[in-house]
């Protein structure tokens, strides 16, 4: 029965080697993807490369069907699965600051790391720009503190909120999936660049 | 510059083939999204949780503050989270795993002939401007993710996956941005 940690109470060093393993796979994985690139992550946002759009979606929905058979098959006990708690101010006012983030910087703190570790110097400088915007956040918290947790609906899912069953979730995401797939499939031909594509 | 001549020279033995995919430079997409959502429900199954990133930096930045006064983090509501009892903020999953995101992407930039010392940029601007715009963009990024709770991995991807709503609003709070502001920035890229 899973999750194996929490329910079987592994000591905690066995825990971080998990967590060390399974940051390899991790990486491995946002690397092959060819996500240790600025110029490939960006062209998700330009149309000429949307590699992102194609990895990002899947994998969501790899784990999303996994877990939905895993609790079928009662092999996995949801209760202690973390659903991410919606505070819907910060969500959304964080998202758009990641998201000028993202267009500026681009990285995202995930891919920046294992962009630096092949050697991107532009990686490095926005693991550094990170540390200091992680700072500035605390330094000024008490600025943010109410809107930060103000209106909060807790560890909310998305089918609950429109009254769906889990299931049929995951099938409208797969089905938004295999539409976004054909927009972007269309969008790296319109808008290709040679050019940019070749030295990626 | 010994460092400049290192990277010359890991350049000459390591950039000649992809030992991973034979022919293309990248793993198929689809394939790797494939690869990247095992890897994500294996933690979930392990674990009960996601993937993450930003919390890792949290980590860092928690500790440095509280090494520098530790008086100054105790009295932070943000930083006395994170530190309350005498827990060591590096003593975390998060820290482990980032940590093997470094030498995942290093194994697979390896066998893939990617490792290499290079700035990517548009050709357009400097060299400086993209170093400028890259702590910008983390500056930015990872302001943002404090006050999101979790960055693409922890909050979008990996909140996707459970299907919370938090994960999906953020998800397209960070896409959807991104995507109105990408003309007023496309010279840094394209």
């Amino acid at each position: 029965m899973g999750p194996v940690i929490p329910v079987y109470e592994i000591s905690q060093e066995l825990n971080f080697l998990i967590a060390f393993i399974i940051g390899i796979g991790f990486g491995f994985a946002l690397e092959q993807a060819g996500f240790s690139s600025s110029r490939k992550l960006a062209g998700m946002f330009y149309g000429y490369d949307t590699t992102v759009l194609k990895v990002f979606f899947t994998a969501a929905i790899v784990a999303m069907i996994g877990l939905v058979f895993l609790n079928y098959f009662e092999m996995i006990d949801m209760g202690i699965v973390y659903v991410n708690e919606y505070y819907i101010n910060s969500a959304i006012i964080g998202g758009v600051i990641m998201g000028v983030g993202f267009i500026v910087g681009g990285f995202c703190p995930g891919t920046s790391v294992c962009a630096a570790a092949i050697g991107k110097i532009d990686a490095m400088a926005y693991l550094g720009g990170s540390l200091i915007g992680i700072f500035l956040f605390g330094e000024t918290y008490s600025w943010w503190e109410k809107v930060y947790n103000i209106n909060y609906l807790g560890g909310i899912k998305l089918s609950t909120a429109l009254g769906i069953s889990d299931g049929l979730m995951v099938f409208l995401v797969i089905a938004a999936a295999v539409l976004m797939f054909w927009v972007g499939e269309w969008a790296e031909k319109k808008f290709k660049r040679p050019d940019i594509s070749k030295e990626l | 510059m010994p460092v400049r001549q290192a990277g010359i020279y890991i350049n000459k033995i390591m950039s000649h083939q992809n030992y991973i995919t034979g022919k293309h430079k990248y793993m198929n997409p689809y394939m790797a999204g494939i690869i990247l959502g095992l890897v994500l429900l294996l933690s979930f199954y392990l674990t009960g949780r996601g993937l993450g990133a930003s919390g890792a930096m949290k980590s860092v930045v928690v500790t440095t503050v509280n090494t520098a006064s530790h008086e100054n983090a105790a009295n932070s509501h943000f930083y006395s989270k994170y530190i309350s009892d005498g827990k060591n903020p590096m003593n975390s999953w998060l820290v482990f795993q980032v940590l093997g995101v470094l030498v995942g992407g290093f194994l697979s930039g390896a066998l893939s002939g990617r490792l290499k010392l290079k700035t990517e940029h548009a050709p357009v601007i400097t060299k400086k401007r993209r170093i400028l715009m890259a702590i910008a963009g983390g500056a930015l990024f990872g302001f943002g993710s404090q006050f999101g709770r979790g960055c693409t991995s922890g909050a979008a991807l990996s909140g996707m996956a459970t299907l919370s709503l938090a994960g999906f609003v953020t998800m397209i709070a960070i896409f959807g941005t991104a995507y109105l502001v990408a003309y007023f920035f496309r010279k840094n890229w394209i």
